[in-house]
């Protein structure tokens, strides 16, 4: 079983990575980029019982770990 | 009084924080290693500045989980002094022992100067030795040193006096321009609620000498001798 994990900085909060890429972007004139956020992706392989499970294992190890709940949401995807 | 600074793989301001404490203030200071969760009766603990586990996922997330954190989470929460430093102070904000988080600098760019904070609550252990809105200059050298926490969190902290040190220029304004790494309220240094736990970016431990540039770091470190919480 495989989860894909999306880290991303917490809306409100300066993201000035992302901005910075926006800058970049828009230099190379690329038009049509509104804005740009910088996170993080990390994929877990799992041994659990059932995609439940699976799901209920991921929140715990980003609530308690992979993301900060301070400055980041997250978001992910659990399939066998 | 008997100090105890953690060793995590990666730290780097260990030697200075103890040079600081023994031959500085005449204190009984041993280093202690990440995987002991004895404290060794220490009175009072450093959590020094580095890149402890390399800064991977973020600043301070993996020393967290060290064995000797959970002591130090426990004599924190008997009203234990705790004193993170840079690295320490991310430590510390991971570890729920303080509010907040300390994200990217809003330049992108890893600063290494002096900066001069305003102690903005001089009656507790940390400032005590300090006068009330003194400015001290001390270095900093830090790429994730922004301060976060969200708006009501701040505002009490503000109100209850948690901010001890804030950034300022060299006559003690506060201005966009003082305010080294973007931090909200130009916070450089927080307490707890309970005035026992305190981190702050700049380095207290390398300002002690004047051949090293400057002594204030001192005050903050005579705050602690003797002190309780």
């Amino acid at each position: 079983m495989q989860a894909r994990i999306y880290v991303t900085p917490r809306k409100g909060i300066l993201d000035p990575q992302g901005r910075a890429v926006e800058g970049a972007l828009k230099s190379l004139g690329l038009t049509g980029v509104e804005s740009v956020h910088v996170g993080r992706y990390i994929v877990v392989e799992l041994d659990a019982p059932s995609q439940a499970a699976g799901e209920e294992l991921v929140r715990k190890m980003c609530g308690d770990l992979l993301a900060n709940p301070n400055i980041e949401d997250y978001r992910f995807e659990v399939d066998a | 009084m008997k100090w105890g600074v953690v060793r995590f793989p990666g730290s780097l301001d260990d030697f200075d924080a103890l040079h600081a404490l023994r031959d500085l203030l005449d204190q009984d200071a041993e280093l202690l290693w990440h995987k002991d969760p004895s404290l060794r009766g220490a009175e009072c603990i450093v959590l020094p500045g580095g890149f402890s586990y390399g800064d991977y996922l973020r600043c301070g997330a993996i020393a967290r989980f060290a064995p000797i954190m959970e002591s130090v989470a426990r004599f924190a929460a008997d009203g234990g002094l705790v004193i993170g430093i840079c690295n320490g102070f991310q430590i510390l904000c991971e570890a729920h022992l303080l509010p907040g988080a300390l994200t990217r600098n809003r330049s992108l760019s890893f600063i290494c100067d002096w900066a001069f904070v305003r102690v903005e609550n001089a009656g507790t252990p940390f400032t005590r030795a300090a006068k009330a809105r003194e400015i001290l200059r001390l270095p900093i050298k830090h790429g994730e040193g922004c301060y976060v926490a969200p708006a009501n969190e701040l505002a009490g902290m503000e109100e209850r006096g948690q901010v001890l040190l804030r950034y300022v220029d060299a006559e003690g304004h506060e201005s966009d321009q003082a305010n080294p790494n973007g931090s909200m309220h130009a916070i450089a240094g927080i307490a707890n609620g309970r005035f026992n736990v305190f981190g702050l970016m700049p380095h207290p431990e390398h300002a002690v000498e004047k051949m090293l540039g400057g002594e204030d770091g001192l005050k903050i470190f005579r705050s602690m001798v003797g002190a309780s919480a």
